[in-house]
């Protein structure tokens, strides 16, 4: 708090003598944020406008206008509930790009759901990363949960085909599915990913509930290309933001939501299976500032 | 790689080069598209101001206001300000002359620590034809041990691992070990950890203390955004690092963390890492990389992967083969695993100068898998029909597309692409001696 009141005071000076200035350094605290230089110059171009056209000369209640711009952002019309929906099963399906955070995010939702009193499967779907599906496997033992898997290098999507019909026999609530990291540039894994979804589709009867693209907090501008390309292939219904205990702020997730209207639902840290938490924007938009 | 900030500049250029000469104001608004093209490239907020300051100093300096060439000015000052903020040595390694070489991987989780480490064994046992062998100090991901274990048996490496140590032991014991078997190099996998993560940094201070590694490598993620430079600093504070191996280059990152990184801690990027594969690994060329992202394309790299993967004897036997109009799918099939040994298609793509520019390529999948297929097809025709494709008929290519389990049609637009590819590298090797690259034409 103390830190607070003596960097407004700080930005009050600036503000008052050198405006451009102020305006520059709020454009460097959101862009170190790695929010991209579009939403910021944007986000500032709004808030400029309404500043001096009420001329308003307080820096705190500047910072707190595009405080306020983040958070709309964020929560604009989109749910950041996971959607479980009443049939069973219920199926997430967990994409992203090489060393995000897939696995240990996979195995903190189902102990997440699993503590909600659902019966959860882990559906080990990378059959490619060598010893994958062993890690994974060390997680659902520790959990007690149920897994399918099959043999390296096999087709993800028996293995997925195979988890829901195992699912539905054996009464599971939520079926999640760990898939191999991928670069979103390589067509042919990206095929591989349609290829599953439309397995899971016919095998449910319906749309998969939960297509979520798993985010490094770390990752900066390219999380975006992450998202637009997983998006056209897969229509993403949201965002597992990862590793917010990083230093980085992941600010991209702002310009994600703003372009491309993705919602980011969960988030998570640290390396304890309890570290998940459902998305929160208030939060997230104090941190950026921090 | 690099691919938006290339087009960046290609644009910026483009507009000033029209122009001809250019005032103080063209220098203001180029100054500006750069420091946007660098900030989405990733490039850290304060290098972007540093380098721009530089520019403009050198842009005042030297006076190109006044010159009649003031694009190739502004982009020599440029690409000159990059290859410096790139760092200039390329990646050389030293290796001790008695005793194992020792190499330590540092860096964040899921930076590509354990890959690296697997590719860099095999890119130093087969450039440097040496003995390696690699430590596993990852003890806390489940199963990383494993993976390491797996990837090493693949490349015919040894492995020390002992699930009831820790790690700076484990990293002593396996060092004794491969010492008095005679390794060249030792590579000690650690597992990842936050740079902000005191106690788990104390760790590798603690590795360091009891090993000295020869060399120490910090594993950066081409993708990081803003706190690259944070991370590369801390590490380098607490460790000193020698140089950084930057990972998955194979995305369409625009990778300014490279850009960054050197110009704050002042470590040279050794290596960097590109794809699946374990020998999608090179040594890092700064002056390469800058010339991509001013659109002369990584000519450099093309030729030299080309000049490995196809002799210079094949290569002048099909020029003759072309010069008479005989080339046949023998040679053809033959081209196609030489296109393979370079690397994926789209990857040879991003290569060539103003690939990004051409509309056509643009559109085009670069799908290897239809290079599979047209080996199947060509699999299944007999040796007589490989070398003289006109008696191909309806039954055979009934029985070709049965073969490769793909169709009539697919056979026929085959032959039909084969014959025009015929054609038109015909016309190609009119200017003969200068068509020496097999691939050149497609």
């Amino acid at each position: 708090m103390q830190r607070l009141i003596k960097n407004l005071n700080y930005f009050w000076n600036k503000f008052k003598d050198n405006k451009g200035q102020f305006w520059e350094e709020l454009e460097e605290q959101l862009v170190t944020s790695d929010i991209s230089i579009s939403t910021a110059g944007k986000m500032l171009d709004e808030v400029k406008d309404y500043v001096y056209r009420e001329n308003i000369n307080d820096s705190g209640k500047v910072k707190a206008l595009l405080k306020k711009q983040i958070i709309e952002i964020l929560n604009g019309n989109k749910d950041h509930k996971l959607n479980i929906p009443a049939a069973r099963p219920a199926v997430i399906l967990v994409v992203g790009v090489n060393g995000v955070g897939k696995t240990t995010a996979v195995a903190k939702l189902a102990k997440l759901f699993k503590e909600e009193g659902k019966k959860v499967l882990i559906s080990a779907a990378d059959t490619y990363r060598s010893a994958a599906v062993e890690q994974i496997q060390y997680y659902a033992e520790k959990l007690g949960l149920d897994m399918v898997s099959h043999q390296k290098l096999s087709d993800p999507g028996a293995v997925v085909y195979d988890s829901i019909e195992k699912a539905k026999a054996r009464n599971i609530d939520v079926v999640i599915i760990d898939t191999a990291g991928r670069m979103q540039t390589s067509y042919n894994l990206m095929e591989e990913l349609k290829k599953i979804k439309k397995v899971i589709n016919k095998r449910i009867g319906r749309e998969v509930d939960e297509i979520l693209l798993v985010v490094d907090s770390t990752t900066g501008q390219n999380a975006k290309n992450q998202a637009e390309l997983f998006n056209n292939a897969l229509n993403l219904t949201g965002i597992i933001l990862t590793k917010v205990d990083s230093a980085s702020k992941g600010g991209i997730v702002i310009t994600i939501k703003h372009d491309l209207g993705i919602p980011i639902k969960m988030v998570s840290n640290g390396e304890k299976m309890e570290d998940i938490f459902q998305f929160d924007a208030v939060r997230f938009t104090e941190l950026i500032f921090s | 790689m690099f691919d938006q900030l290339t087009a960046k500049f290609e644009n910026l250029f483009f507009k000033i080069r029209n122009k001809g000469k250019i005032n103080p104001g063209d220098l203001d608004s180029a100054l500006r598209e750069i420091k946007l093209a660098l900030l989405e490239a990733d490039v850290n907020f304060k290098v972007v101001k540093e380098f721009l300051e530089n520019v403009k100093a050198k842009a005042i300096g030297e006076k190109i206001l006044e010159s009649l060439t003031p694009y190739q000015q502004v982009v020599k000052i440029v690409n000159e300000e990059i290859i410096r903020m790139l760092g200039s040595s390329s990646g050389s390694i030293s290796f001790v002359p008695k005793g194992p070489t020792v190499i330590m991987t540092v860096g964040l989780q899921g930076s590509g620590k354990t890959s690296s480490v697997i590719k860099l064994a095999n890119f130093l046992k087969a450039r440097f034809q040496k003995k390696v062998s690699v430590v596993a100090a990852d003890i806390y991901r489940p199963a990383a041990v494993l993976q390491l274990e797996d990837m090493a048996k693949n490349i015919g490496v040894d492995v020390y691992s002992n699930e009831n140590l820790d790690p700076v032991s484990i990293s002593v014991k396996g060092l004794e070990l491969f010492k008095k078997s005679g390794s060249d190099v030792v590579i000690i996998d650690t597992a990842g950890r936050l740079h902000i993560d005191e106690n788990m940094m104390e760790e590798i201070v603690n590795i360091k203390k009891k090993v000295s590694p020869h060399q120490i490598y910090l594993v950066l993620d081409a993708m990081t955004g803003q706190e690259a430079v944070n991370i590369a600093s801390s590490f380098n504070q607490k460790v000193e690092c020698d140089g950084i191996i930057l990972t998955k280059l194979d995305s369409d990152t625009r990778g300014g963390a490279a850009l960054s990184v050197y110009y704050v801690v002042k470590k040279p990027i050794k290596f960097v890492s590109n794809g699946e594969k374990v020998e999608d690994f090179d040594i890092f060329y700064p002056d390469r990389i800058a010339s991509r992202i001013l659109g002369k394309g990584d000519v450099m790299t093309l030729v030299e992967k080309a000049e490995k993967a196809v002799s210079k004897k094949e290569a002048k036997r099909i020029e003759e083969k072309i010069y008479k109009n005989e080339l046949n799918f023998e040679d053809f099939v033959g081209q196609l695993k030489s296109i393979k040994k370079i690397g994926s298609l789209d990857k040879i793509f991003s290569m060539i100068p103003m690939a990004g520019k051409n509309k056509m390529l643009k559109k085009v999948n670069f799908d290897d898998s239809h290079l599979d297929r047209i080996e199947a097809i060509i699999n299944s025709m007999t040796v007589e029909e490989r070398r003289r494709p006109h008696i191909i008929n309806g039954s055979r290519k009934k029985r070709i597309a049965k073969g490769s389990g793909s169709t009539v049609s697919e056979v026929n637009r085959l032959l039909k692409q084969f014959s025009k590819t015929r054609q038109m590298l015909k016309q190609f090797s009119g200017q003969k001696g200068k068509f020496n690259m097999p691939f050149g034409n497609f």
